[in-house]
């Protein structure tokens, strides 16, 4: 059986060092597949003007399109291209809970995601995205410092 | 550069303001934008609010009513039937994971709201109590209760008709429902209605979009820091309003965004608090608007005037059966046309029927109406025209001081709250008109600016009119765009009938099913 890891990518160097970890991890197991996940932040609860609604469509096809060429296709290539099967997915929501959600969707035993980049007043009330994560992911997480 | 300009401009227009000679110059010029706008108003507005022969009876607010009656019962109660369905599809329950990014029902429904919400709930309520009494209060309660399905009918059929061009943006309203519905029923007359329609959006757009907002900041403004020329504040207003829809600084217009629903939130929070406090006159105040509404308690032209201005405002206030909702709801992203229908029927319950009635409770429970003791009737002013309030206040001062009597330091906040409705109602009726105005001039860049520009100018003038005229047009623009598109409505409405049946029957057979998130 096919184990499947989901790496979350956030663009930055983070991110990186998470991919080479479920790299170094994917290729001491026997059959695996990697999928990377980059989440565009997003919620359903802002509030926009009516110019920018008209435009929404518009705006996350360019989102979608600028996070898949930057920053999915070349890691996923890259992958590749080191012998390993993979596949990336671009969706827009919440970081934690999305990320959760695609990997039980697509079958995922594990996530692995970088820490938390940045630093400042909202992630210390709120919690980061990572954190978040980790305390309500249904499969383990392997945080990469 | 257009930043520092505004700055410049608006620093020389104070410093003129600050010599004697210039403030009456000033006060001249605002006398003179007041006449020459009421002259040629008044023909319009005199149309719009003609009485039925024989009665004072505007036919025009009969008009909205009746729609709404006839909504309500053509879709067998609809704003009842599916009023917990709405929740849940704001809630998100029924959204496609796939579609996250979209505009979602939650973001169609606030966008909708900041142009509704504002001054209507705040200074139009104390408009319609000050002159109608607090039975004022049951009739705009009705009327909203009402409304929910003339909004409905027309936000259902602003996402079915919309037009959605390559570029993946999209273009709604009356205008486009009414076009293409009528081709699609084969009726005549549709591009015609179309245009009328646009037409009247555009000084709609310019009057209660715009006008009467300018108009009421710079009272509020002027209350607090002394009488000052209104042109002042139109060439400040007119210059912000100028840096987003022109300049494109989305800053200004994100952070209104962000305060604006805080604000809200605010204002329906002390009046809470201020009649929590007043708990034990909370059922003696519905006892007045109920007595006052069949009775009117000796306001002007009795339970009817008390009537009108209840419909009146309530109309004013939540647009139902106006068709500019329709602009603002076509943007989202949905296969179910009806499920934004559902959903902007919550718009008139949340703006007139909470927040309006929040603001009617306070003034009455602050008796700043002044009733006289022997016959237990409200006074009338000395022109007879409105009740007596303590300090002779109407409008947006009414409100202010009945919240002043329960916090004190209220006003400023309230201020601050008005300037900002004011403002984001602004931002939504620019969109509105100027939507009105591509369907009619084409999509261009040009043409958008040209739009755009009058769209300041008015500002100006409508900060500069005395609240009269300003009012009175403001109304009247408005309610013209309801005479055509509630006419429309009537032909258009079988049409969402079938949407109705069709996912009624989905959503009971198990069919549309929520997403689990």
């Amino acid at each position: 059986m096919t184990a499947k890891i989901v790496v979350g990518l956030d663009g930055t160097e983070t991110g990186e060092r998470a991919l080479a970890f479920a790299k170094d991890l994917a290729s001491k197991m026997e059959a695996c597949e990697l999928i990377a996940i980059y989440v565009i932040e997003w919620s359903p609860f802002t509030f926009q003007t009516a110019e920018e609604n008209a435009q929404r469509h518009k705006r996350r096809e360019e989102e979608i399109a600028l996070a898949t060429t930057r920053i999915v296709d070349p890691a996923v290539a890259a992958l590749k291209a080191a012998g390993f099967k993979a596949s990336g997915i671009v969706r827009h929501g919440d970081v934690a809970e999305t990320l959760n959600q695609l990997t039980v969707e697509n079958g995922g035993s594990q996530i692995i995601v970088g820490r938390a980049s940045s630093d400042g007043f909202a992630k210390r009330v709120f919690g980061s995205s990572t954190q978040n994560l980790v305390m309500h992911a249904s499969v383990p997480v392997t945080v990469v410092g | 550069m257009k930043n520092s300009s505004v700055f410049w401009l608006t620093s020389a227009v104070a410093a003129m303001a600050t010599s004697p000679l210039a403030a009456q110059e000033a006060m001249g010029i605002d006398e003179k934008v007041n006449q020459v706008f009421a002259e040629l108003t008044g023909p319009f507005v005199s149309l719009i609010f003609a009485p039925f022969p024989g009665t004072s009876f505007p036919w025009i607010v009969m008009w909205l009513v009746i729609a709404a009656s006839i909504f309500t019962l053509y879709f067998g109660f609809v704003q009842f039937r599916f009023f917990k369905h709405a929740i849940q599809l704001v809630k998100g329950d029924y959204s496609d994971p796939n579609d996250a990014g979209e505009v979602s029902h939650f973001q169609a429904l606030a966008t909708a709201l900041s142009g509704t919400v504002g001054l209507g709930n705040i200074a139009g309520v104390a408009v319609a109590v000050g002159i109608g009494g607090p039975g004022a209060t049951f009739w705009m309660i009705l009327a909203g209760l009402l409304g929910m399905a003339s909004k409905f009918t027309e936000c259902t059929l602003g996402v079915k008709y919309r037009n959605e061009y390559e570029d993946g943006t999209v273009s709604g309203g009356p205008m486009y429902y009414i076009s293409k519905g009528f081709d699609e029923l084969g009726l005549p007359g549709g591009k015609i209605l179309a245009v009328v329609f646009s037409v009247f959006c555009i000084l709609g757009a310019l009057g209660g979009g715009n006008m009467f907002q300018a108009n009421q900041a710079h009272a509020q403004i002027s209350g607090i820091l002394g009488d000052y020329p209104g042109w002042i504040t139109g060439i400040i207003f007119a210059g912000v309003v100028f840096a987003v829809i022109v300049g494109g600084i989305k800053s200004i217009a994100n952070v209104t965004e962000k305060v604006v629903p805080i604000m809200g939130i605010l204002y329906v929070g002390a009046a809470l608090i201020i009649l929590i406090v007043n708990y034990d006159q909370i059922g003696w105040a519905f006892g007045q608007i109920f007595a006052g509404a069949f009775t009117g308690l000796g306001v002007a032209g009795g339970m009817v005037g008390a009537l009108i201005q209840g419909f009146k405002r309530a109309a004013f206030s939540n647009e139902a059966g106006v068709g500019s909702a329709a602009i603002a709801h076509s943007a989202v992203k949905t296969k179910e046309p009806i499920t934004e229908g559902f959903v902007s029927l919550l718009e008139p319950l949340i703006d007139t029927v909470v927040i309006c009635t929040m603001t009617a409770l306070v003034i009455v429970i602050s008796q700043q109406l002044l009733i006289d003791p022997a016959t237990g009737n409200y006074l009338l002013n000395d022109t007879g025209s409105a009740i007596a309030t303590v300090d002779g206040n109407s409008g947006v001062a009414l409100t202010s001081a009945a919240f002043a009597s329960g916090i004190s330091w209220f006003p400023y906040v309230l201020a601050i709250a008005v300037v900002l409705f004011a403002f984001s109602t602004m931002i939504s009726w620019s969109y509105y008109g100027l939507k009105a105005w591509t369907y009619l001039f084409g999509e261009s860049k040009t043409s958008e600016l040209v739009f755009k520009v009058i769209f300041c100018v008015f500002v100006v003038i409508g900060a500069a009119a005395s609240l009269g005229p300003v009012i009175d047009f403001s109304d009247a623009a408005i309610f013209a765009m309801a005479v055509v598109n509630i006419f429309c409505l009537y032909f258009l409405m079988k049409l969402v009938k079938r949407e109705l049946a069709s996912y009624a029957g989905r959503l009971a057979s198990g069919e549309i099913k929520k997403f689990t998130h």
